[in-house]
This record gives structure tokens, C-alpha cells and sequence, in this order.
């Protein structure tokens, strides 16, 4: 007989799966196309969380509403960081498109301690759990986890019934004759910043109903969306979703029997012996 | 249709095209041979724009190319079938050939020419939903021109489709351009292969060291002493 | 005429405590030797290509080595100090030889750097019982109103004593990357960084090449990790571990330039006078403010001048004063 309250720590790991899944994969997408890792990614969520509290707390928006306004207003941030930092040193040694990006996680989580302080803020939203039996689930993370399910499926369906999906998965392949495709790759780079920009918002949307939201946040989740990342295989967006739900399990089981950091210290050792033995990613061929 | 004319060009401070001139008149098919290193990709990649000439004129279909991108290039009416074919590895055949139709013209013709480039290559009807990294040498180059195909062009550019080939596909190969050629596409071509694509072209350019050296029609050329001693070996 | 130089800047250096300053001014230049010394260590791996955001991690280990086996178990740093630079090339060789052996690079290299600080940063964290969390911890004290000096728990009041303790380990920084200069490491690295197939062609084992600055790098990062917690007398989590502090790091040393050997030094003194300087402007703590400017700092750096401002300084001075030479600060 399995215990109950581990049968609750898998469910709950399959929840988080599937937003970890929802945040890698704006990186993952990102990384594929133009071969730049946004560590300040999760800076970027925890903009649009704060987004979300300004809109829907502080003026009083719907909270729909708020959800899509901010949605929109990361994506434009993904093209803006796309536009003014990245292109720049595009032609730059790999490195710098790296580390440039680590200086707008700097600026942006202590613009963010600037403006708001660092006390915690939440929406003040709390759904009921669900029940199930003796099972206690929460439904704000059903729902985040649902959500997410069907807008990787949204983006699954572009990437391969479009033109434009067909190109985005193209470029990663080979960037050089994309333009005798008569494709700018620069345009396909800002669209792709603006996909990558509105995952991280749709992400703050929904973690905004879970998590209170405070300038370092993004130190917590995004350390774990790049090894979700890299063990799919950078780039490898399948890759990326099966990692997303076995380091959520990590976390989630590894916190049930220990403490919630040790399910965070397994998932890193686990993240690292895996570079080791598939460095090509879970999924990645063999170079 | 395309008229080069004093074209120079290179790669930092290696130059690759000294003071090239060649035309090409529509419906015609023309072939660009030399040995190897003797120019002749730089010289496509001059003429679709992958790089930038640094002098002459490069006139196309009324349009000077001056300034223009690759993209807008190949938005004229240009195809490029590049040199070791460059497939998109990880896509199907049928995600390539949609990749070859991705300007927005040439996407309302897609399910068209789809048929079309099937009729031509049955073989790549077969293989539709196959990975393209996974096809035969031969398979990949069929693929590769039918991508080219797809944006309808008024000029197919071939760089070397026979490089790195197993001789019976070579054959196979200058059948599909003698096909082409039998369908209207103008067609200029750059080879190694000179015996087997002066029988599949009107007129060819000899290009040594980045110069052309001689030209004129496939049949002269092909019956000229030098050129026979010096790359058919006979 | 350079040795003579650097002589004369020593002597000023050392004269520094002797000329009644105050303490506060003593204080910064003890922060900057240590971080520029840390920062000196970062960059023997960097300016390869070596991008480590890990380095929080050797920080770290080195810092609540000596503290814990200092407060659990009594054991004097003079012991400890070994056992935690030790402990850090271990897992610099564990971390580090696979990564080498199976080239990662890059980006790649980054982020198993990366997860490496976290693992450090959460162990810290879960082992609460034992480093007291996330409020960190301070190292059992053993001075009072009448010791000042304790040389078997290696802590010391005065600041004019600690600051010869930080010049001497910033000489060490230095010295090492002379030495790492003048080896045959250093062309078979920059070979390496350019093209590792090409270097491995021509006889350099890369992989051992590089695990040999990794340690390098390890061991005296885990000593200036050591020389803070000494000197602060206070650790936490967050001062020595995790992707922040790593990231401190990266811009102190870009801002600096990596590819001299003061540029390091130089980097954590600009970023320190900046958080100072902006203190005294605004009057107290606005927090976030230094933040701010660095990242845009940071961004405009790379953008701009990715070989720092004393990598340009020196490239601007040596094309005066060679203006033929074809030599450019490689970025």
C-alpha cells in the first residue's frame, strides 16, 4: 500500500511538471532559434508577476484582464531585450550574449527592489484545494499546470502547422541559407523574442496564483528552468517537457522525504551526473 | 535574365572572383566548370547575395542587385540549391519542401507545386514524412532542388549537385537537371563533373583561379582538345 | 622601469596602515584585496573561456569549512584552511574533469557551473541544523575587550594587521597568474579557447590543461571565501554562495577587464567605490540603486568595451606608445 501523503507528493510533482514544462520552454525556444541562453529569463516572470499585482491589486483591473495585459507587456520585453542587448553582440563571442544577459537579471531584480522594496506581495487570491479522497491538491496549481498543458500544445500545433513554426524550427538548423528560404532571420529572432517574452508572462500569470512575489524570486525558479533546459537538450523542446517532469518529481518527492531544499540538491546532482553521462541532453543524439 | 558583369569578390583579405562577366538568357541552361577552388561557389553565392560583391554589377531579371539581401534576392524569383545540398536535417521532406515556399507568393501555390515537385521526384513522395537527415545522398539532393522548386523561380542556381556522390546517382542526378531543363526552368550551374553537365547544358564558362577562362556552347567545349586534356583527362 | 614601479606602488600599499588612516578607509581597501584577489582567481579560468557562474560555490566551501569544523568540532582554521581548500579542488576536479573530458563548453559549462553554486547555496541552506540557514553563521569568537589577537582560531581585531593578511593573499592572486602566464599553459590554453581540436593536434592535452587552472582557480577562491568569513566574522548563504554572487563576480571582473592582471583588482575596486560612493551621495542605503547601475553597467560593458576599462586603458596606452604595433586586446 502506497502512503497517501506520497501519492500526494507525486500528483503535486506532476503539477509543477507542467509548469516547469510552461517555463522552459520559452527559454528552450529561445536558445533553439537564437542560440542565446536569457539567464535573466526568470526576471522577466517575476516582471510580470509584479505586473499582475500592480494592474490587479494596486488599479483594481480585472484579474483576466490584468493576466492578458501583462502577457503582452513581457512579450514586448522579450523583443525589447532581443532588440537592444542581444542583437548588439550577436556577432560577439558566445559568452558575452550570455553574460550580457546576466546583467539585465542584475538591473532588472534591483530595479525591481528599487520600485517596490523587498517585502513579499501576493494578489490576495486564495482557491480552495481539492479533495480527493484523503488527497489534498491545490487548485490554483491545477490550473496553473492545465493551462500550461494547453498552451504547450498551442505552441506545439504553430511550430508544425505553420510557415512561420516550420521556420522557427528551421533556423536552429541551419542559420546561413535561411535567407535563400527568402527569410530575414532577424525577423524570425524578434517573433521568436516575442513567444519567449509572452511565455514568461503567461509563467507569471500563473505563479502569481502559487507563489507571493518579492525581487529575488527569479533566483528561486530560474536556476531550475535552465537545468530543466540543458538536460532536454538546449533547444530540444521535447527534451525540455520530459525533464520538466522528472526534475519536478525530484523536487516534489525529494522534499517529501527530506526537506524541500535536499528535492533541490538531488535535482542539481542529478542534473549534473546526467551532463556527464548524455551531455547531448535526454533526448540529443550522440554528436 | 541575369547579366554579371566585372564582378570581384572574396573573403577578408582572400580573394576568390577577379573581374567575372557571364550571362544567362531565359529558358537557357548554363554551366559554370572548373576544377576545384577555382571560384565557382563564390561565384553563386556572389550572384544570390549570400555575400556581397566587391565590385561589378549584378543584374537580374531588370533588377540590380545592388544593396539587396539573400532574401530579397530569392523574393525576385532566385533559387539557391547551395553546395552540399544543406538540408534542414532534423525536418521531413515535405517540412523542407514548405520551408522552399515560404515566401508569401509562392505559399498560395504550395499545394500546386507540391504535386509538381512529387511528379518529378516520386521518390520524395515516398519519403514525404521521412526525416530529411536520414535520406540517401541522392534522395537529399532531389530534395534539395525540389525545395529549391517550390518558390516557382525564374532561375534555378545548382551548386554542385553531384559533389560527393556514388556514380550511378551522378547519373541520376544530371537526369533530374535534363528534366528541369525539359520543364522551362532557366538554370545556371556550377560543376566539377565536366563531361557529364556539358551534355545537359547549352553554353558553359571555364573558370580557373577566379577568371573566366574560356566559354561557349556545351558541344564546342566539349569537343575542345585543351579542356579535354586538362579536366576529362581522355 | 616597470619593476621599479610596481615596487614603489608596494611599499605605498604596505605603508597604507602605518599612516593613521581611519578604519573605514582601511575597511575598503581589506574588501578590495580579498574580492580583488577572488575575483583575480575567477579570472584565471575566464579570461579562457572558462565562464564559471560556480565560483559562489568555492567561496562557499572554502568559508563554512573552516567555520564549521571551527565551531562543531574546535578545530583551528590552521587546520581547517587546508581541509577546505582541499575539499574545494575536489569538487573542482569532480565537476571539472568531466566537463573538460567531454567538452563542455560554453554556455554548457556555465550552467553546470551554475548548478553547481546552487547545489552549494541549497546544502548550505538545508543543513540549517548545522550552519544555522539561511541567517548565516558566526564563527565561535575568540576575542574579547582584552584579546585582540587569537592565533589559534586565526581571528584579529586590528584592521591594520588583516589588511597585511589581504595584501598578502592579493600577491598570491597575482603571482599565480604570472606564473600560469609565463608557463606554457597559458598558449596552450589560449589554442585551446580558439580551437580545441587544433591545440589537441599539436600535442597539448587540453583537458589537463584546464583542470590545472580550474583547481588553481578553485583553491584560492575557497581561500578568499576563507579570508571574508575571517575577516567579517559572519557568513550567510547568500554572501558567499548562489547565482548572484557569481554574477557579482562576472561584473566586477568585465567591468575591470579580465585579460590584465590588475584588471580584476581594478574591477573590485570600482564596483566597491560605486556602492560606497552612491551611499555617501544619497546619504544612506537605497537599496537596489547599485544594482541598477551595474547591470546597466554590465550591459553597456559588454556591448561596448568587452575588454573592461583597464583592458582599454592598457590598449589605448600601448597604440600610443607603439602606434605601429598590430597588437589589440583580445575580446
Amino acid at each position: 500500500m502506497i502512503d497517501i501523503f506520497l501519492l500526494e507528493a507525486i500528483l503535486n510533482g506532476i503539477l509543477l511538471g507542467g509548469v516547469l514544462a510552461l517555463l522552459a520552454l520559452g527559454l528552450n525556444i529561445v536558445f533553439g532559434v537564437i542560440d542565446v541562453v536569457w539567464i535573466c529569463y526568470a526576471e522577466l516572470i517575476m516582471f510580470g508577476m509584479y505586473g499582475n499585482y500592480v494592474l490587479h491589486k494596486d488599479l483594481g483591473w480585472p484579474l483576466l484582464l490584468a493576466f492578458a495585459v501583462c502577457v503582452v507587456v513581457v512579450a514586448v520585453l522579450g523583443v525589447l531585450l532581443h532588440w537592444l542587448v542581444i542583437r548588439p553582440v550577436l556577432g560577439g563571442a558566445p559568452i558575452n550574449q550570455l553574460l550580457v544577459t546576466g546583467g539585465v537579471l542584475t538591473f532588472m531584480q534591483a530595479l525591481a527592489t528599487l520600485v517596490f522594496g523587498i517585502e513579499f506581495r501576493n494578489l490576495g487570491i486564495s482557491m480552495p484545494s481539492l479533495e480527493l479522497g484523503e488527497i489534498f491538491l491545490s487548485q490554483s496549481r491545477i490550473w496553473a499546470c492545465g493551462v500550461s498543458l494547453v498552451a504547450v500544445a498551442l505552441l506545439w500545433l504553430f511550430l508544425k502547422k505553420t510557415y512561420l513554426g516550420t521556420a522557427i524550427r528551421a533556423i536552429s538548423q541551419d542559420r546561413e541559407i535561411m535567407p535563400l528560404m527568402g527569410v530575414k532571420p532577424g525577423r524570425i529572432y524578434l517573433i521568436t523574442s516575442a513567444i519567449g517574452g509572452g511565455l514568461a508572462g503567461l509563467a507569471a500569470c500563473l505563479l502569481v496564483l502559487q507563489y507571493d512575489v518579492h525581487p529575488a524570486i527569479g533566483l528561486t525558479f530560474g536556476p531550475i528552468t535552465f537545468m530543466v533546459c540543458v538536460m532536454g537538450g538546449l533547444g530540444n523542446l521535447l527534451g525540455g517537457f520530459l525533464a520538466a517532469f522528472i526534475f519536478a518529481q525530484f523536487i516534489q518527492v525529494g522534499g517529501f522525504y527530506f526537506e524541500l531544499e535536499w528535492g533541490y540538491v538531488f535535482a542539481f546532482c542529478f542534473f549534473i551526473a546526467m551532463m556527464f553521462w548524455r551531455p547531448q541532453g535526454l533526448l540529443g543524439k550522440r554528436a | 535574365m541575369l547579366r554579371v558583369e566585372g564582378v570581384s569578390a572574396g573573403y577578408g583579405s582572400f580573394q576568390a572572383l577577379f573581374d567575372v562577366a557571364l550571362a544567362v538568357e531565359a529558358g537557357e541552361a548554363v554551366a559554370v566548370i572548373g576544377p576545384n577552388g577555382a571560384g565557382k561557389t563564390s561565384l553563386l553565392r556572389v550572384v544570390s547575395k549570400l555575400i556581397e560583391p566587391r565590385t561589378g554589377t549584378i543584374d537580374f531579371d531588370g533588377h540590380d542587385l545592388a544593396g539587396l539581401g539573400a532574401d530579397e534576392v530569392t523574393a525576385l524569383g532566385m533559387a539557391h540549391v547551395p553546395e552540399h545540398r544543406r538540408l534542414f536535417a532534423g525536418l521531413t521532406v515535405e517540412e523542407n519542401l514548405r520551408m522552399g515556399a515560404f515566401l508569401p507568393a509562392a505559399r498560395k501555390q504550395f499545394s500546386t507545386r507540391l504535386e509538381h515537385v512529387y511528379e518529378l521526384f516520386p521518390r520524395l513522395a515516398e519519403r514525404r514524412d521521412q526525416i530529411a537527415g536520414t535520406l540517401s545522398g541522392g534522395e537529399q539532393q532531389m530534395c534539395a532542388i525540389g525545395r529549391g522548386l517550390m518558390s516557382g523561380p525564374k532561375l534555378l542556381l545548382l551548386d554542385e549537385p553531384s559533389a560527393g556522390l556514388a556514380p550511378v546517382i551522378v547519373q541520376q542526378v544530371f537526369d533530374m537537371v535534363q528534366r528541369i531543363r525539359s520543364e522551362g526552368f532557366t538554370v545556371l550551374i556550377v560543376e566539377q563533373n565536366i563531361q557529364q553537365v556539358l551534355r545537359v547544358v547549352d553554353r558553359a564558362y571555364l573558370l580557373e583561379v577566379g577568371r573566366i577562362k574560356a566559354s561557349g556552347a556545351a558541344s564546342e567545349l566539349l569537343a575542345s582538345d585543351d579542356i579535354r586534356r586538362a579536366y576529362i583527362g581522355l | 622601469m616597470g619593476r621599479l614601479a610596481n615596487l614603489i606602488g608596494l611599499v605605498a600599499l604596505l605603508a597604507v596602515p602605518m599612516l593613521g588612516v581611519s578604519d573605514y578607509v582601511l575597511h575598503l581597501g581589506i574588501t578590495i584585496l580579498i574580492w580583488g584577489f577572488v575575483y583575480t582567481a575567477w579570472s584565471l579560468m575566464g579570461r579562457f573561456g572558462l565562464v564559471s557562474l560556480g565560483h559562489g560555490a568555492f567561496l562557499g566551501i572554502g568559508a563554512y569549512t573552516v567555520t564549521m569544523l571551527w565551531n562543531h568540532a574546535g578545530i583551528s582554521p590552521w587546520l581547517g584552511i587546508p581541509v577546505a581548500v582541499a575539499l574545494a579542488v575536489l569538487v573542482a576536479v569532480l565537476i571539472g574533469y568531466p566537463c573538460f573530458r567531454f567538452r563542455i563548453t560554453g554556455h554548457y559549462f556555465a550552467l553546470v557551473t551554475l548548478a553547481l553554486g546552487e547545489i552549494v547555496l541549497m546544502l548550505i541552506v538545508a543543513l540549517r541544523d548545522w550552519t544555522g540557514g539561511s541567517l548565516g553563521v558566526t564563527p565561535a569568537s575568540a576575542l574579547s575587550a582584552d584579546v585582540s589577537f587569537s592565533l589559534v582560531a586565526l581571528q584579529v581585531s586590528s584592521k591594520g594587521v588583516f589588511f597585511y593578511v589581504a595584501v598578502g593573499l592579493w600577491l598570491l592572486g597575482l603571482w599565480v597568474w604570472k606564473r600560469v602566464d609565463s608557463s606554457m599553459a597559458r598558449y596552450a590554453l589560449e589554442a585551446a579557447n580558439e580551437q580545441e581540436d587544433a591545440a589537441a593536434s599539436v600535442g597539448v592535452d587540453v583537458t589537463r590543461t584546464k583542470l590545472t587552472i580550474t583547481v588553481l582557480s578553485a583553491a584560492l577562491t575557497a581561500l578568499g571565501g576563507i579570508a571574508y568569513g575571517q575577516y567579517q566574522l559572519y557568513i550567510n548563504p547568500e554572501t558567499v554562495s548562489g547565482i548572484a554572487k557569481s554574477l557579482e563576480i562576472v561584473f566586477a571582473v568585465i567591468a575591470g577587464g579580465m585579460y590584465v592582471r590588475l584588471g580584476p583588482t581594478f574591477g573590485a575596486a570600482f564596483t566597491l567605490l560605486l556602492a560606497e560612493g552612491l551611499r555617501v551621495a544619497f546619504g544612506h542605503d537605497v537599496h537596489g540603486l547599485d544594482g541598477t547601475i551595474y547591470g546597466l553597467m554590465l550591459v553597456i560593458f559588454i556591448i561596448f568595451m568587452p575588454e573592461g576599462i583597464l583592458g582599454r586603458l592598457a590598449r589605448l596606452w600601448e597604440t600610443r606608445r607603439a602606434p605601429t604595433s598590430p597588437r589589440t586586446a583580445s575580446a
